[in-house]
């Protein structure tokens, strides 16, 4: 199922599938790691709109919460309904 | 939006001051470039475990085979189209270094390879060295660098540049690598490199800009480090549990506040005990013992000072200026205002013990790689004040001394950040110096009156920076950032870092204190501040309730802070007038340190914005304390 990384639960786990944004911001993403079809598992996010922190290439990356939601990640979770 | 300076900037580079170096290191942040500089020069560095604890280069010489060599330390950076002004400044070394060691970390070889794929582009001169492999071998991941090596072109050391590992066969290899001649363009003509890098600087014209084929680059690197690595299992680690549970939105934010309050009781609890012996945390110690400096300059120097003042007839311009004025016959370190003694025992015996403590605790955080976690947990509420998460570690290093503070606001990446993060340092950022004396003269009436002051400039650094938000443009960038793994701090590289920042201190402090108690001196010989204390007393007595005197102490704070406190001592104010006075003379202009920096990184038109700012704070605060606590304390 596609979701935003904004929307998996903490713990959740997944493939990287698209960057959205522009080419700075998607560079910017890359180099920590937020590649298409790497595996990537939200740990936490904050209250509030905080940051999401992410593990991703063995390395946690924390990312604000308006450029989460620019990374599309496919999980392999059973949707049910 | 304005294009990033790109790979093509010869027109540019006229005007740039060229730094030429034999060897620089280039890498990512938290790589360990300083660590490995430190390695090669013997030169002392500052470095921590968290990206961009390097804003500026270092420079040190390293003696090989009868050669020296001229090393630079560089600024991390992600690629060599920067993103922030360190990283520009990464770049700008780059263009003019004869060979490059590129830092990678063996544990993140895939992230680290794009630039290193980038300098092979620039046809750089170049060694690798896989940093960190001890880590990496830790961690169950191999790295066939022989193989690393073919696929690049150019050699790669594997070393560990905390343990000293592979630094011999990194600087042979330095020393085996060709030296380029000057001015050389024939670009095929460079050893080292095989024809197999293609060239990706090629084609991916966009606005007339050349840039790299960014996509091109990420594949080759997959397939390399496909080819290279290999990955075995390995359980999770302490390190990594303990990353983990400290990330978690409640454990997470109750582990923060946890360290903040050790942090600051452990500041507290070492300070006072270096100076006094005492040990306690807030109010009477619970016990105290014959130790510190205040008993060293009261029971060893005093009676050596008694015999001086004698010999001089206890009064004179020479009394007045060595040991200055008795307080009911006896000398007072805190009041008598001579150069040997208050100009000796603010800056040894008050300040210098808070500013061991002070870095003690900082340099554990650093360290242990804590203070990225706690720049994500802040993030929500620095966001509010338009800074994001990061911001708070040059707002942490402000509280040790301004002046690294406002440098460190180069990791920032906006102008408006740079601005904003920097004018609430100065103004609501008190440095561990005056830190020490606000506790040292106000604790005296209750650890509340101390913890009010804090009170106070948190809500104006809140206010300030809220306010500071909506009037100001720019862009607000978002957080992204790597939070490294924690690491058990290196002993000999805390001893070291903590040394040279006291050393820091004694040569910065010392003779400023010592001048300014010297002008102070003469100053009230030819009696210039009465004249002054009347034409500002309007703002000073009838705005902040304070003695018109005490004009004196806010213009010695230009100078030093910490002398300025103590100058309030012989005033006799009481708790008000002393509250006020602390939190005035906080905010009222930066030391003189500190405002050469500030203007500095922010150029004069911001400067004098960050100074109205102040000018403006400081009056409503002053004056706001001053009728609010009226209505408190009778």
């Amino acid at each position: 199922m596609e979701k935003l990384l904004t929307e998996l639960k903490p713990g959740e786990t997944g493939k990287i599938i698209a960057l959205r944004g522009g080419r700075r911001m998607q560079e910017r993403l890359r180099s920590l790691g937020m590649m298409e079809g790497n595996h990537i598992r939200k740990l936490s996010n904050l209250v509030w709109s905080g940051p999401v922190i992410v593990l991703v290439d063995r390395a946690q990356v924390a990312i604000g919460f308006g450029m989460a939601r620019r990374i599309i990640v496919l999980t392999n979770g059973n949707n049910k309904t | 939006m304005k294009r990033p300076a790109a790979i093509d900037t010869t027109s540019k580079k006229i005007l740039r001051k060229r730094t030429i170096s034999d060897i620089l290191l280039v890498g990512q942040p938290n790589v360990g470039k300083s660590v490995l500089f430190s390695r090669l020069t013997g030169v002392r560095t500052i470095a921590s475990n968290y990206p961009g604890t390097t804003v500026t280069y270092t420079s040190g010489r390293m003696r090989f085979a009868q050669e020296t060599y001229k090393v630079l330390d560089a600024p991390g950076t992600y690629s060599l189209e920067p993103l922030d002004e360190s990283a520009r400044a990464a770049v700008d070394l780059i263009d003019d270094a004869k060979r490059i060691i590129n830092v990678v970390d063996a544990t993140h070889l895939e992230r680290h390879l794009p630039l290193t794929m980038e300098l092979l582009a620039q046809k750089k001169v170049m060694v690798v060295a896989l940093n960190m492999s001890d880590e990496a071998r830790h961690k169950g991941i191999r790295i066939d660098a022989g193989k690393l090596s073919e696929r690049l072109g150019v050699p790669v050391v594997p070393t560990a540049a905390r343990s000293g590992e592979g630094i011999k066969e990194l600087i042979h290899s330095l020393h085996s690598l060709p030296v380029p001649k000057e001015e050389e363009k024939d670009e095929s003509s460079h050893p080292g490199h095989h024809p197999h890098i293609p060239d990706y600087s090629q084609r991916d014209i966009d606005r007339g800009h050349v840039h790299l084929n960014r996509d091109k680059i990420w594949q080759r690197v997959g397939e390399i480090v496909g080819e290279v690595q290999s990955l075995h299992h390995h359980h999770h680690t302490l390190s990594q549990r303990l990353g983990e549970m400290s990330v978690h939105p409640v454990w997470g934010s109750l582990f923060a506040v946890f360290v903040l309050a050790l942090s600051f009781s452990l500041i507290r609890l070492i300070g006072e005990f270096l100076i006094g012996g005492g040990i306690g945390i807030l109010g009477e110690p619970w016990l105290e013992l014959p130790f510190g400096t205040e008993f060293l300059f009261e029971a060893v120097f005093k009676p050596l000072l008694k015999k001086l003042s004698l010999l001089l007839g206890e009064e004179g311009f020479l009394h007045k200026m060595l040991i200055g004025t008795l307080i009911d016959g006896d000398i007072d370190f805190m009041q008598s205002f001579g150069i040997l003694t208050s100009g000796l025992f603010i800056p040894l015996a008050a300040v210098l013990p808070y500013i061991i403590s002070f870095y003690l605790v900082l340099s554990l955080l650093e360290d242990s790689g804590y203070l990225p976690r706690l720049a994500v947990f802040l993030d929500n509420i620095m966001h509010r004040i338009g800074l994001h998460g990061y911001a708070i570690i040059p707002s942490l290093l402000g509280l040790g001394c301004n002046v690294p503070g406002v440098m460190a606001t180069r990791i920032l990446e906006s102008r408006q950040q740079r601005f904003i993060t920097a004018t609430l340092i100065s103004i609501a950022v008190p440095c561990a110096a005056l830190q020490a004396m606000i506790i040292g003269l106000v604790g005296d009436h209750g650890p509340w009156a101390v913890i009010f002051i804090y009170g106070m400039l948190f809500i104006t650094w809140l206010i300030i920076g809220l306010i500071l938000r909506f009037t100001s443009r720019g862009f607000r960038p978002e957080l992204l950032i790597e939070i490294p793994p924690y690491r058990i701090p290196s002993f000999r590289a805390l001893i070291s870092k903590m040394w040279m920042r006291i050393l820091g201190f004694l040569r910065e402090a010392l003779p400023v204190v010592i001048a300014a108690v010297f002008i102070v001196n003469i100053l009230y010989q030819l009696k210039a501040f009465e004249y002054m204390a009347d034409f500002t007393a309007p703002v000073i007595t009838s705005l902040w309730g304070m003695p018109k005197e005490s004009i004196v102490p806010l213009l010695v704070g230009i100078l030093r802070k910490d002398v300025a406190v103590g100058m309030f001592a012989p005033l006799e104010l009481n708790i008000k007038q002393l509250i006020t006075g602390c939190v005035v003379l906080s905010m009222f202009f930066p030391c003189i340190a500190t405002f050469v920096v500030l203007f500095r990184e922010l150029g004069l038109k911001y400067g004098l914005k960050s100074m109205a700012v102040m000018l403006i704070a400081v009056t409503l605060v002053g004056t706001a304390l001053n009728f609010s606590l009226s209505l408190i304390i009778p």
